[in-house]
């Protein structure tokens, strides 16, 4: 039988160590210091979606045609798209609102799946507070257009197969064989997504 | 020592060198002295009752405000978290936040509820704690007031919290909360007792029931080393533990604290108090820990003693507060390690264990006083350990007895290991 009060001493030299151990060894500490010190976040970790851009407009180099596939699509109806005409009232393939309600959004990532331009990807940036509820919650174009640069950064691995497909259909379109070779590829017309 | 001396007023009038010793140990009650003087003959008796009650009052209720800061991040750093770090220096100041907040808080009272009842509990919580704690003395002459039956006085004012406790449980009409009340009653009447007759040996063995007569009995030191205090002795040894552990189950701190439960019970006999008046509960819980920590370092711990003579420079209130430090820190150790007991498990171990070995142990410290008269050589270790294993043995063997009778033992976990 064990020595009496063994495991209370036992407990106590635990805690104890504990209490102690925080002071010399930071490292021991389960929690983070949060607005000054804040932990990566994984690489497939995902909040709010925005629209990636090329080249250096964020306006022109929009991806997005507005199709409004993702306006269709989107469970709890958080995206408004609005297409832009040209001087002689025709659509154009440009949007010219695109809102997302991020008060709304589920972060479900299916305008991502289903968007066959690559337009629209899952942002990492957690830390949303805004003063107004409502309206500043309300992202507009000009706050969702993101560089390819940082969908990069974010997820590496996936915007390397965006990349290099969204090079071979440019490559395929240049040299006009686009439609003749697109019947030899199949799934090509859901890119990269979720890869 | 610093014989430069210093200036310093000395009654009303009366300028002398003094040196900084004595500036630091009566320094208080020159300060009081000089207070009263100003005031006019009827006010002065007055005043000198007021003066020392407002001290005790701001003294405790700052260490009311650092305690709680303390305690949580120690328990914070016992579960590997920083604790409090954001108000002030270290997040020293995390107390007065807390103290606008808590200003500031709706104060809900039930639509049933008995509204006067609910009003007077945390008020009758408090009282008697903030007068528990004029009895004990902190210095050498600092002493709120000195009755010649200041424990007595210390454990018929501290058990008014009993009827404070079940007030706010009973006039809450929440289910939870006469849950909690009565929890609190049936634990803090069956720990009273192993308080009281821990207390009791020292009162016979200290042949008064006057806390400044008691601190007065333990000074001095064996071979000029080891202090007298009654911790030094078998019977103060296990007189101390029993009292520490029928203190924590008095004050409702963990791990006794059922009567709050806030994973069961969600705060007991307080769960429909908030804002000022869940504040004074609060404090009132805070108070009575100081209170029974205060009495514990008077009755084992020397009091305001110096534990060597050297040390006996030091202010005589700075080492009782020290003592008092000591013993917060090691409630707040105990709460951060020691799961809550159940019920029935708290019930027994009051009765059935506390309560024998604290009357076990006014055997032995009997004994002790007849085996004094004992002169041959290494009577003093003899007598020691003789009294050492009237009450140690008993209690493991009875530990053991009880456990075995219920079916308890260390937990097997059967398909775990």
């Amino acid at each position: 039988m064990s020595v009496e009060g063994a495991g209370l001493i036992r407990g106590f030299i635990e805690t104890g160590r504990n209490l102690v151990g925080s002071y010399v060894d930071p490292r021991r500490w389960v929690t983070v210091q949060y607005p000054e010190e804040r932990r990566a976040t994984p690489e497939n970790s995902r909040v709010y979606p925005f629209l990636v851009y090329d080249g250096a407009d964020p306006e022109e180099g929009l991806r997005c045609v507005s199709c409004k596939i993702c306006e269709k699509e989107c469970p709890p109806q958080c995206i408004y798209i609005v297409p832009a005409q040209d001087e002689r009232g025709r659509p154009r393939k440009h949007p010219a609102i695109f809102d997302i309600d991020i008060s709304v959004c589920m972060s479900c990532q299916i305008c991502v799946e289903v968007c066959p331009f690559d337009s629209i990807k899952m942002d990492q940036a957690y830390a949303w507070d805004r003063e107004d509820r409502f309206g500043g919650l309300l992202l507009h174009k000009a706050d969702l257009a993101r560089p390819n640069r940082y969908y990069r950064e974010l997820h590496p691995a996936e915007a390397r197969v965006v990349d290099e497909h969204l090079a071979r259909e440019r490559e395929l379109r240049e040299s006009g064989v686009r439609a003749a070779v697109r019947a030899s590829l199949p799934g090509s017309g859901e890119p990269g997504g979720g890869t | 020592m610093n014989m430069e001396g210093i200036l310093a007023l000395t009654g009303w009038g009366g300028l002398r060198w003094v040196g900084p010793v004595e500036l630091f140990e009566r320094g208080p009650v020159w300060l009081r002295d000089w207070a009263v003087g100003w005031l006019p003959e009827g006010a002065k008796v007055w005043a000198e009752g007021l003066i020392p009650a407002v001290a005790v009052l701001a003294v405790f209720g700052l260490l009311f405000g650092l305690a709680t800061v303390a305690e949580r991040k120690l328990l914070g750093r016992i579960q590997n978290r920083p604790g409090p770090n954001r108000v002030g220096p270290y997040g020293w100041l995390q107390f007065a936040a807390d103290g606008v907040k808590m200003l500031t808080k709706e104060d809900v009272v039930p639509r049933s509820a008995d509204r006067v009842l609910h009003f007077l509990a945390p008020i009758v919580m408090l009282a008697p704690v903030a007068l528990s704690l004029a009895v004990i003395p902190y210095g050498r002459d600092l002493v709120a007031a000195d009755p010649r039956c200041g424990l007595l006085f210390f454990f018929a004012v501290g058990s008014a919290a009993e009827v404070a406790a079940f007030m706010a449980g009973w006039s809450s009409r929440n289910k939870y909360s006469l849950l909690g009340a009565m929890r609190a009653i049936a634990q803090m009447i069956s720990y009273e007792l192993p308080l009281v007759l821990s207390a009791l040996t020292v009162v016979m063995m200290a042949g008064s029931l006057s806390l400044v007569e008691i601190v007065e009995a333990q000074s001095g030191y064996w071979w000029g080393v080891i202090p007298r205090w009654h911790v030094m002795t078998p019977w103060g040894l296990a007189g101390l533990l029993l009292f520490m552990a029928a203190a924590a189950a008095a004050s409702n701190r963990a791990p006794f604290d059922l009567p709050e439960g806030e994973s069961e019970i969600i705060g007991g006999f307080m769960t429909e108090y908030s804002g000022f008046k869940y504040a004074i509960f609060f404090m009132g819980e805070y108070f009575g820990m100081f209170a029974v920590s205060g009495l514990a370092v008077t009755l084992f711990l020397g009091g305001w003693q110096a534990p060597l003579a050297v040390l006996e420079a030091a202010p005589s209130y700075g080492w009782f507060f020290l003592k008092l430090g000591v013993m917060i820190a090691w409630f707040i150790w105990v709460r951060g390690t020691l799961p809550r007991l159940r019920v029935d498990h708290l019930l027994n171990f009051g009765w059935k264990y506390l309560l024998p070995l604290g009357a076990l142990n006014l055997l032995v410290a009997m004994v002790w006083r007849g085996l004094g008269g004992w002169a041959f050589p290494g009577a003093g270790a003899v007598r020691w350990l003789a009294c050492l294993a009237m009450i140690g043995l008993p209690a493991i063997l009875w530990g053991r007895l009880l456990m075995r009778s219920r079916g308890w033992g260390p937990r097997v976990y059967r398909y775990a290991s």
